[in-house]
């Protein structure tokens, strides 16, 4: 069949957003039977068995932390919150594309997301979960990281709620568990749809319970829109206001580099930058390996790319106003840091790599030709993750040299920091490829609302 | 064979009539006929949510953004009340000086905590308003009925509904395109869960309960097994403790001697007077100046480190008759117990204070045996407390060898003695 372009720019006409044969038993079909089939193909197993091994370092190497302590990591005085933090902040930040998605597009009306809204929530969790791993670990006394909580205990104390470490508690765990409720009530009526279809006693178990009883009664639609507008209302706010928070805990230290107010707007706007860099990352393969091109079709690909386009802007922007900033303050410290240690200091070569991934490599896609070449868009947005990963890193590199400079140190990362890095993408590619293999990749029923419904069979 | 028996001798209830349509405009128009006629136990299913399903329908609002509100002012509540309570009452803590409370501090958690409650609200208030989950429902046993997920459209009218005419309805649907009437029978298998379910949680949650129990057993009882330790944080140190063995040492000791020919800070003890009582090779007559000044205060603490340490054999009173010395005399198995002294004995009385403090200093060797009758106490008692003892001792003996005279002027008349006054 061949695959229509609908990625033209004619005002006059709507382009169709799902291409082929677009008819409700067809889209069921094309979603179901990736699931349905006996054998993955053999592709998935080669990836699988890469990530479980992968996950299985990155368990080893927590067993070995927490036998050994956090020295086995290279966080020493001045930067005692180095690689974890970095990863950290790199996997929320990943983990805000879904959100952004399912979310606030819906509230925008963009009804382009309902083809890859499900695979990029699917991915928000898996990437808030990677994230979760790491303050975990950084606590030290893992068995203690209940100590989070504000729970009362024989210690007769209370976290401090003032403190934005406190606040990034509440708010990572308020966002992985209202991304997983809306994740989950999305995935509802798509998980009766393969109950309905299951041929199993397995299947129809696992499913039926999963899809609690789900039979599409007009009146539950009803209420389920409802809710769906109020969680998305409730959802957008909140993915505001993770990064946000995030940031926080950078900004209210009086580092060098990181007092700025500019610091909230910049975090979420990277934030959105790199999680849409992982979902075209996912989705270009995905939609190859499993005959989803009508589905998530190059204009899909092509609205990523844009928005990818856009962020990359605000980042730059940033990047300029804290230059701007640094030199127009005269503060001794700020501009010695911007203007002298981030860009010719010992870390240099991170600071360029982000900019070159970060903002210039990017403005390929003012070209169409890039925005229509899925090799190229993953390339870039491979780029842009390394370039991500190494904003954090220059970050948390303002450490080094604050402003004692007989306090200055340096960071070498242990083989454990980098094993550690390595093991969290394959605990999220073995999430995602499960995700892939046992749940619905695309929401069925949000797609079906968005076809011209004129023309059925 | 037996069951399929028992099955039909059961009568089979018409629980209504489920039609079904190829699309979303036949749906539509057959509810709006339904209920133009005056049915209204009716539903729709669909794979998708149909819009303008609610009007032809007559669905009513949902009650659902109410709760949702609800929850969201809940959550508010509870955050910066938690807040509050925790920080600035129960543990107040001062963090640089800022106020205990303080409401954009505590923003980001209330904001969180909002969102928190009102979105698991909003999760759980549909289910329960959907009445899910619910796992047995008579339409998931219509073949047909599986494409309702998928792309097919439904509609169910209920037999209890008053205007139920099955004839009339059947018509009905096959006027709008309906492609199949099916009848909708109860279902005769009761809703019960299965005895093995009951079983199997009445099991489970007897097992549950030997946890806690064990728990509260350990945590209420004395056990000699030493605590388990499955993290043993900092309570396990390698080190060696003062007064043990070492491999560490040529000389096996854990403390170490102060290296040879070195006085620690304070303990020259270079002043004759002071530390032993002695004045130019003989027993000092006056008090060193670091006793002075001699006022209540040191014949208080005099009085009191006798009380400690000298009066368990000399006595409260100082007549040597302590209770160490009653018991040693009324015991049979200590012939060598030397008796102390009584301090108002007239070798005592004539004694000069040098050699008072001498004595509590060194000792005493009565009988020159070489063994003391006295032991030595200036490892136990510093020396300004020795001074306050002789202090107190000559206070002792001044108290049962006073005069009139030693009273002060004023204080002599208030002694109401009138027979020795005569």
């Amino acid at each position: 069949m061949a695959v229509v372009d609908n990625t033209f720019n004619d005002p006059a006409l709507r382009a169709p957003l799902i291409t082929g044969r677009a008819d409700l038993a067809s889209i069921t079909d094309t979603v179901c039977e990736i699931t349905e089939q006996y054998r993955p193909p053999r592709s998935w197993y080669v990836a699988f068995i890469a990530s479980l091994s992968l996950l299985g370092m990155l368990g080893l190497s927590i067993i070995y932390l927490i036998a050994t302590g956090v020295g086995v990591w290279g966080n020493n005085s001045p930067v005692f919150w180095g690689w974890p933090i970095v990863n950290f902040v790199f996997w929320v930040g990943i983990g805000h594309a879904g959100t952004l998605i399912s979310a606030i597009l819906f509230l925008f009306r963009q009804q382009w997301r309902t083809s890859i809204n499900r695979m990029a929530e699917a991915m928000t969790i898996f990437a808030v979960t990677c994230a979760g791993v790491f303050p975990g670990i950084h606590v030290g006394r893992v068995w203690l990281a209940y100590w989070l909580a504000p729970y009362p205990n024989y210690l007769g104390m209370w976290p401090n709620f003032r403190s934005p470490l406190l606040w990034d508690v509440f708010a990572v765990s308020t966002y992985a568990s209202v991304s997983a409720l809306f994740w989950y009530l999305g995935m509802i009526p798509d998980l009766a749809t393969l109950r309905d279809r299951a041929t199993t006693k397995i299947r129809k178990l696992a499913y039926g319970v999963a899809s609690l009883g789900w039979t599409g009664s007009a009146r539950a639609w009803h209420r389920y829109e409802r809710a769906y507008l109020l969680l998305a209302a409730l959802a957008t706010p909140l993915v505001l206001s993770v990064h946000s928070v995030v940031s926080f805990d950078f900004a209210v230290a009086q580092v060098p580099g990181w007092h700025t107010t500019i610091f909230p707007p910049y975090f979420v706007a990277g934030a959105i930058f790199s999680g849409f860099a992982m979902v075209v990352t996912l989705a270009v393969p995905a939609r190859a390996y499993f005959g989803l091109k009508n589905l998530i079709t190059m204009r899909h690909l092509e609205n990523m790319t844009k928005v990818i386009l856009a962020t990359s802007c605000m980042v730059g922007y940033a990047y300029g106003v804290e230059l701007f900033t640094a030199w127009y303050s005269q503060n001794p410290n700020e501009t010695f840091l911007f203007l002298g240690n981030r860009p010719f200091g010992p870390y240099a070569p991170a600071y360029w790599t982000m900019v070159t991934c970060n903002v210039l490599i990017p403005q390929l896609f003012w070209f169409r030709k890039c925005r229509t070449t899925p090799w190229m868009m993953v390339i870039i947005a491979l780029l842009v993750n390394v370039g991500m990963w190494m904003e954090r890193f220059v970050i948390m590199m303002s450490l080094t040299r604050d402003y004692l400079p007989s306090s200055w140190g340096s960071f070498i990362p242990t083989p454990i920091d980098v094993v550690m890095l390595i093991g969290s993408f394959g605990l999220f590619f073995t999430l995602f490829l499960l995700f892939c293999r046992y749940l619905p990749m695309v929401a069925m029923a949000e797609v079906k609302t968005v076809l011209p419904h004129g023309h059925q069979p | 064979m037996i069951e399929h028996e028992v099955q039909t001798d059961q009568p089979q209830v018409l629980s209504g009539l489920l039609a079904e349509f190829t699309d979303q405009q036949g749906l539509l128009e057959a509810a709006q006929g339904v209920r133009e006629a005056g049915l209204r136990r009716t539903d729709c299913f669909s794979p998708y949510p149909v819009h303008g399903m609610e009007r032809a329908l007559g669905i009513r609002n949902t009650p659902l953004p109410w709760l949702v509100l609800f929850a969201g002012f809940a959550g508010c509540v509870v955050a910066l009340l938690m807040q509050w309570w925790t920080n600035a009452v129960d543990y107040p803590f001062l963090i640089s000086g800022k106020p205990l409370f303080s409401l954009p501090a505590n923003i980001p958690v209330t904001f969180e905590l909002i969102v928190l409650f009102s979105a698991f609200t909003a999760f759980f208030a549909v289910l329960a308003l959907n009445g899910l989950p619910r796992f047995h429902n008579p339409l998931f046993q219509h073949e047909r009925f599986r494409r309702a997920s998928s792309d097919r459209f439904f509609i169910l009218v209920e037999a209890s509904d008053p205007q139920f005419d099955a004839i009339r309805l059947r018509e009905l649907f096959q006027s709008h395109g309906a492609v199949s009437v099916e009848q909708v029978m109860a279902d005769p298998t009761p809703a019960r869960i299965p005895l093995a379910v009951h079983l199997t949680g009445v099991i489970v949650l007897c097992l549950a309960f030997i946890p806690p129990l064990w728990i509260a057993r350990d945590r209420s009882t004395t056990s000699d097994v030493p605590r388990i330790h499955p993290v043993p944080d900092m309570d396990f140190q390698p080190k060696f403790k003062p007064q043990a063995e070492t491999s560490l040492f040529a000389d096996g000791r854990t403390m170490r001697l102060p290296v040879a020919g070195t006085i620690a800070r304070g303990e020259l003890n270079d002043d004759e007077h002071f530390v032993r009582g002695i004045v130019a090779n003989a027993f000092a007559t006056t008090f060193p100046a670091q006793a002075m000044p001699l006022d209540q205060v040191m014949m208080a603490r005099g009085r009191e480190r006798f009380n400690i340490y000298c009066a368990t054999c000399h006595g409260l009173a100082g007549d040597g008759n302590g209770i160490t010395s009653q018991r040693a005399l009324a015991r049979a198995d200590s012939p060598n117990w030397r008796p102390p002294l009584s301090l108002h004995s007239q070798g005592v009385l004539e004694m000069p204070i040098g050699k008072l403090f001498f004595t509590i200093t060194n000792g005493v060797d009565r009988q020159n045996d070489g063994n003391l009758s006295m032991p030595a106490y200036d490892v136990q008692i510093p020396p300004r407390d020795r001074w306050a003892i002789v202090l107190y001792v000559l206070a002792l003996q001044r108290s049962r060898n006073a005069e009139l005279n030693d009273l002060p002027e004023g204080a002599r008349e208030s002694l109401a003695l009138p027979d020795i006054a005569q």
